[in-house]
């Protein structure tokens, strides 16, 4: 990957985020930070990489605190995410939910 | 295994790393409808599975025990804190797990920076570091979030010199980083100083920012966190890390911007400036006039049963006196008599934008009655009653037409405009920010004094009795 397809690759994904944020209703502001903060998790796979190359003990070190690190923020991130959206009902998911 | 080429690993990982930013990008745009919001998480847990699963194929991986280790003690931290922690204290929780993977960030830097910084290409090196900057100030500034909205940090750290300190570890980061980045002292001191002077500035720079603040300060890092990813994505050549750390690092700076201007504050005045400092001085302008006049329950109850449409405006009291549950109760109770039920939530509302409709959503309230400021402030006018509970700056009209108060220009729910306006209310103490309500003293409101969960259990008693 050059430096410069690289550039596009940010430039893009950065009008993306914007665009899929934009027509976001207030009322899923949270869930979607939590959401948001659970995709950068996948730093999990670079603190792998990391970790799996490291050769000296500090590297080593460092790689493992990372991959906890990360693994908490992915974890973290969908569990709590999913929890809160699992609320999410509209009144005809609630009639049929207490008519079971 | 063996017989694979790795030119040819190479490409499936790539190739699924794509199918990753798919999953990742479609989930997030579910996610901005409550009808797909579901799914979306679920759709983008499966991308992150899928990552992790074929990173393991990487070519050259050694410590493959390590890395499940790793992955099993952050992984089961965190499922048993996620599963556990109440819909009250998301927030923090969210700015902790944000931290983790901002220090993730950082760490990545720093094994490449300690291992490799005499063969990377300048342009790499200097990604590597401003990420590492970045993921350091983001680990540091988010525990200290977290400490702040967890209550274990109590006071807020705030004297003259503190702007200047900041400064100065700012640029003594900066410099660390332009040294190694052009190799003079590049040695792994300069490297450990880059990071410790980055942390320490996560920290000083938190510490001042009051507890109001924080949900712009939170959605800030984390978009600074995914910016973090993205440079180390860079570093490493992995597309899928410079994708999703880009997309969250954009949507949250949109995310950032958009609670700041719902609290009326810019960014820059939420990090340099200390919002409530002059609260006992602010109090005292303002001149309000009238007075504050009580009502009972009973008659509450009465009026409610007997209206066409009532709206309620929930404040973060009512998610500490805990009468979400009530409150709904109330609301269903009065479905039954056939009363239009609204709920209008301001953007900041809760401590965290969107937080009210979290806690609303776990009482059971259902989505489509919960309006926000835009929809709901035209229906004001034809509402017979709007009940506050546990909401105060965001229903000050003074907002709308006293230009020298300091909350002038914050966008209000216009719950003056109502018919008859009830304000559950403990004492007659200001508000949060210290500011007089105006809201309090108009001839169509009556206060209702008491606990939020007590009073709402009296109203309910009402509406059965009518």
């Amino acid at each position: 990957m050059t430096g410069m397809l690289a550039l596009y690759i940010f430039m893009l994904a950065a009008f993306t985020g914007y665009e899929v944020i934009a027509r976001v209703p207030v009322i899923l502001h949270t869930p979607l930070m939590s959401g948001s903060n659970f995709v950068h998790g996948i730093v999990l796979v670079g603190a792998m990489v990391a970790l799996g190359h490291a050769q000296s003990t500090l590297g080593l070190i460092i790689g493992f605190i990372g991959v906890v690190l990360a693994a908490g923020n992915a974890v973290g991130g969908y569990v709590v995410t999913e929890r809160m959206l699992e609320m999410f009902k509209s009144s005809g998911q609630n009639k049929k939910k207490e008519a079971h | 295994m063996n017989s694979l080429d790795p030119n040819m690993v190479r490409v499936i990982i790539d190739a699924s790393y794509l199918l990753v930013a798919f999953l990742f990008i479609i989930g997030l745009k579910q996610m901005s409808s409550p009808v797909t919001a579901r799914r979306g998480i679920v759709w983008a847990g499966f991308g992150m599975l899928l990552a992790v699963l074929v990173s393991f194929a990487y070519p050259g991986m050694s410590h493959y025990e390590l890395i499940l280790a790793g992955i099993g003690v952050g992984g089961a931290l965190a499922w048993i804190t996620g599963k556990r922690v109440a819909m009250t204290d998301m927030p923090q929780m969210i700015a902790l797990y944000n931290g983790f993977g901002g220090g993730a960030a950082a760490a990545i830097g720093a094994v490449e920076l300690f291992a490799n910084s005499g063969e990377m290409s300048t342009v790499t090196l200097v990604l590597a570091i401003v990420g590492s900057i970045i993921g350091a100030i983001s680990f540091g500034g988010s525990l200290i979030a977290f400490g702040k909205l967890q209550g274990l940090i109590k006071k807020t750290v705030r004297f003259s010199g503190l702007q200047f300190i900041n400064m100065l570890l700012l640029l003594g980061s900066l410099m660390c980083g332009v040294m190694v980045a052009f190799g003079i002292h590049a040695d792994s001191n300069t490297v450990a100083l880059l990071f410790v002077l980055s942390l320490i500035l996560g920290l000083t720079m938190t510490l001042p920012i009051g507890g109001a603040d924080m949900p712009v300060v939170i959605s800030l890092y984390n978009a600074l966190t995914g910016l973090a990813v993205a440079f180390e994505g860079f570093v490493l050549q992995n597309a899928a890390m410079i994708i999703a750390g880009t997309v969250v690092g954009s949507a949250g700076t949109l995310l950032t911007q958009l609670m700041a201007k719902a609290m009326n504050r810019s960014l820059g005045n939420v990090l340099f400036s200390g919002f409530g400092d002059s609260g006992g001085a602010v109090a005292a302008t303002g001149d309000v006039q009238g007075s504050m006049k009580p009502i009972e329950a009973n008659d509450v109850g009465v009026m409610m049963a007997f209206a066409q449409k009532v709206i309620i405006v929930p404040g973060y009291g009512m998610a500490v006196a805990q009468a979400q549950h009530k409150v709904w109760e109330l609301t269903q109770l009065l479905q039954e008599k056939g009363v239009m039920m609204k709920f209008a939530i301001h953007p900041v509302a809760g401590r965290m934008p969107g937080h009210m409709n979290v806690l609303l959503a776990e009482a059971g309230v259902p989505y489509d009655i919960i309006a926000d400021l835009d929809e709901i402030n035209a229906e004001f006018e034809t509402a017979d009653v709007a009940l506050i509970i546990g909401a105060n700056d965001v229903v000050n009209p003074v907002a709308r037409n006293d230009k020298s108060s300091p909350i002038y220009g914050m966008p209000i729910l216009n719950a003056d405009k109502a018919k008859n306006v009830i304000v559950i209310k403990r004492g007659q103490g200001a508000g949060f920010s210290g500011i007089e309500n105006a809201l309090f003293y108009l001839d169509n409101t009556r206060m209702l004094y008491g606990d939020g969960q007590a009073a709402v259990a009296q109203l309910i008693q009402a509406v059965k009795a009518v």
